[in-house]
């Protein structure tokens, strides 16, 4: 490798698993099953053969809903994402196993245990995608029901990282006896429990796990808010972006660094990962014919009007997929339609007029201009494999990312032509890993092992945060 | 003794940490293999080859006052054997008093659909104070608990059946991927909790869950009780207590390597006393078998609980098993087989299908 090769930014990819999504084709004969547990096991093991980072689950914890019923066109129902990931540990080896988990409808201690059981059974590979919700709605599924106020949402999410974290530091390090001689299995200090009393819970909780290879799970967060942009800043190693345009990227990039250093951290310490659709093929000819093909299998009539039936907040029964938009403003409503997922924008009058005339200008019916419209928030890569190639290039040398989570359009076999075609030719640019740098995933990530200089220390009887 | 007699008992091995015995890891050459889920991998493959019908992982939100302070999450941990194993069943046990039952079922759906329908759950609950306040909750009374036990198993069967069978229909003519009649909220309201569903997951492969509980706080709900006495002797006559299934709890020290059971233990006991209330077995192989041709047709499985699981548990693997499977008394054992077939539960029927025209 040329000295060149060596100074090049490397991307790296991960592969977001949804489960439950409009984008992901289930009209078609190639399209395997959603939920069973050999899919999950196909797509991990094709991305570790092609050297992702990390394998992402998805969760709502609620069936999603449209106009009042459960909504019945998208695919749907998904395993408790730590469960499959433990799972899917057995049969990996180096990929990262990233676990979306929501702070509002978890116990700290619950949760903070869970994965970092995740983290040592798969030898620090573990990490947590940090979300969080003020949603009534999904509350009803649980014990304390729609408790937290919007406004506290960030808040609340960052006392239970705090808590997580002080709890995956508290048996420090070498605490475990290391021969069967020792006076007891466990030698070194003893864990102090970790004690909380706040607005939102109250615990005291001794830890039951020691620290993995990794330190601790890595966190994930994709807030995208200004505050949910400080929250990553302060707690956060890698950021799941929605900025996957090179400019959008490159701003979302400078605007992350002088939050990060404003939090008192290296530049370095948060990675940014922008979510990406990959639609890929011999020839740019082909790609694009396959964009169509996937635009279609993605979104039929039915499709078309649901996703109208949001902005315009009501059903639509009536209209032709065929025929122009409605012709009438939308009737503005207090909570979404289609709940556990999109949601009505704050500006739909607006938004619908424009795209009344967009679609009256552009010729387009309804379903011509709903699968023009969708695609995916982040990144959208169509073209050969050599040019999808040369566009990574350049992100590459923008430094504007540090790689990209890929959302499958199809399940299990959907990376199979990242995989096959794509990774080998960025292997060859130099832009992408030839092989896993470690055995943990902030290894393959790039990220130091945390300190445990988190650790709250006793001052009398007053816990003292040092350092979060 | 008769050797005629037949049963179909289940033998259910428990796994957790490296032995039952707070001094197991006394054996081992690295104390931190308490945590170390590749070896519990290869204890855990040798069972199943050896003829256990199922194995469980005991778990508790408390730290553990005696030998190893530490445990993996218990589903995680059948989760991760899930993937690596064929034929045996894994039941973690599970508090239902402090845990959210919509995770504990989704958890345990994952479960079952990982392991290809060989999952069950033992329930533990305790109520103490301590496992309270790592979830900011307060203890609860011994009377109180048998009641919260059978509203969380209640909740959990309706979200195991909240989505029927054929409920993903993939319909391209009308664009839905399911058919939003075979799904049904659950509506469930208990004294201390109340779940709206439909499940996030589709219904298991088994359906429903073999659910074991404590035998002193089983109402309804249930499987089979898991049930101990204080000795031996009192564990034959206890067998009769109660109608339905019903699982023997026993802990046992065999002879190994030239070494009496006897002193064994008190080697062990030397280094941590073993405090337990569960019947003990201390002696040789055969003792042991000829004690189970007693126990096994009386009850519809053994929970055993070695000492150490690398000497007995591989002792008991060598020894009793093979002489115990020649007499008749163990349930069979195939591969593919889901745990209820396994515990002779007949196929599950779901509890909404009959509701078609109430559908949501």
């Amino acid at each position: 490798m040329s000295s060149q090769q060596n100074t090049k930014h490397q991307l790296r990819l991960g592969v977001f698993f949804q489960g439950v999504n409009s984008s992901t084709v289930w009209k078609t004969p190639e399209a395997g099953s959603q939920t069973d547990f050999a899919s999950f096991r196909r797509l991990v093991q094709t991305a570790e053969r092609g050297i992702f980072s990390a394998f992402f689950l998805g969760e709502g914890l609620r069936l999603r809903e449209h106009l009042g019923q459960i909504h019945d066109l998208d695919v749907a129902g998904r395993p408790d994402a730590q469960t499959m990931l433990a799972a899917l540990a057995a049969v990996t080896k180096n990929i990262g196993l990233v676990a979306t988990q929501n702070t509002t409808y978890n116990d700290p201690a619950d949760l903070a245990h869970r994965l970092a059981s995740l983290d040592l059974i798969s030898g620090g590979r573990a990490a947590w995608n940090i979300v969080t919700t003020d949603n009534s709605w999904t509350g009803e599924n649980f014990r304390r029901g729609g408790y937290l106020a919007h406004e506290d949402r960030y808040t609340h999410a960052e006392d239970f990282v705090k808590l997580a974290k002080r709890i995956w530091d508290s048996w420090g390090t070498e605490s475990i006896a290391r021969d069967a001689k020792a006076e007891a299995w466990l030698t070194g200090q003893h864990p102090d429990p970790v004690v909380h009393q706040g607005q939102h819970y109250s615990i005291r909780y001794t830890s039951r796990l020691p620290r993995s290879s990794q330190g601790r799970p890595v966190l994930f967060q994709a807030g995208d808010s200004a505050e949910g942009r400080d929250f990553a800043a302060r707690q956060a190693d890698v950021i799941f972006s929605a900025h996957g345009g090179l400019e959008a990227a490159k701003t979302f990039r400078e605007d992350i660094k002088a939050r990060t250093l404003k939090a008192g951290r290296p530049v370095g310490a948060v990675k940014i990962m922008p979510g990406a659709e990959f639609i890929l093929a011999p020839t740019p000819q082909e790609a694009v014919e396959k964009q169509w093909w996937v635009k279609e299998h993605q979104i039929g009539p039915q499709q078309a009007i649901a996703y109208l039936e949001q902005f315009w907040g009501q059903s639509l029964t009536q209209l032709d997929p065929e025929g122009p938009l409605p012709d009438f403003d939308p009737q503005i409503i207090a909570s979404d339609v289609t709940r556990g997922s999109g949601f009505q924008n704050a500006k739909a009058i607006e938004l619908t007029r424009a795209w009344r005339a967009q679609a009256r200008d552009e010729g387009l019916n309804v379903l011509q201009f709903v699968r023009a419209k969708s695609g995916r928030v982040g990144g959208s890569f169509v073209g050969s494999y050599t040019q999808v190639a040369e566009r990574l290039e350049e992100y590459a040398a923008s430094g504007a990312v540090d790689g990209f989570n890929i959302t499958p359009w199809l399940v299990p076999t959907g990376l199979d032509d990242v995989v096959n075609h794509l990774v080998p030719e960025l292997q060859e640019r130099g832009i992408y890993p030839s092989e896993y740098a470690g055995q943990t995933l902030r290894e393959n990530l790039g990220l130091a092992r945390p300190e445990t200089s988190t650790l709250p220390r006793k001052n009398g009887n007053t816990w003292i945060e040092v350092a979060v | 003794m008769s050797t005629h007699d037949r049963s179909d008992s289940l033998l259910i091995l428990e796994a957790d940490g490296v032995g039952s015995h707070p001094a197991a890891w006394r054996y081992q050459e690295n104390p931190s293999n308490a945590l170390d889920i590749v070896r519990l991998a290869r204890v855990v493959l040798s069972a199943e080859s050896e003829g256990f019908h199922a194995v469980s992982f005991q778990d508790s939100r408390a730290v553990a006052v005696q030998g190893p302070r530490g445990g993996l999450d218990a589903i995680q941990r059948a989760a991760y054997l899930g993937a690596v194993t064929h034929s045996i069943g894994l039941l973690p046990v599970i508090d239902a008093i402090y845990t959210e039952p919509f995770h504990l079922a989704t958890q345990l759906a994952g479960l079952d659909s990982i392991s290809g329908g060989r999952a069950g759950w033992i329930v533990l609950a305790e109520g103490t104070e301590q496992q309270g306040a790592a979830v900011g909750r307060d203890a609860l009374a011994v009377e109180q608990l048998a009641g919260e036990i059978a509203d969380v198993v209640r909740v959990s069967r309706s979200l195991w059946d909240s989505w029927e069978d054929d409920a993903v229909i993939k319909d391209v003519a009308t664009g839905r991927y399911l058919d939003r009649t075979k799904l049904h909220y659950t509506d469930f309201i208990g004294n201390r909790f109340s779940v709206k569903g439909p499940a996030i997951s589709p219904r298991p492969i088994q359906g429903q869950l073999p659910v074991l509980v404590p035998e002193t706080l089983a109402t309804q709900g249930h499987d089979a009780v898991l049930f101990t006495a204080p000795d031996l002797d009192q564990l034959l006559t206890a067998t009769g207590a109660s109608a339905g299934a019903r699982i023997a709890e026993l802990e046992f020290v065999l002879d190994a390597a030239g070494e009496s059971a006897a002193s064994r233990l008190a080697q062990l006991n030397a280094w941590e006393n073993w405090d337990s209330e569960r019947a003990r077995f201390v002696g040789s192989a055969e003792e042991l078998i000829t004690y189970l041709r007693s126990l096994l047709p009386l009850v519809a499985g053994v929970r055993l609980h070695p000492a150490t699981l690398e000497i007995d548990a591989a002792e008991f693997s060598e020894l009793v098993l093979p002489a115990l499977r020649s007499t008749n008394l163990l349930a069979d054992l195939s591969t593919g087989a889901t745990l209820r077939s396994t515990f002779g539960l007949p196929p599950a029927k779901n509890q909404f299908a009959h509701l078609a025209t109430n559908a949501i």
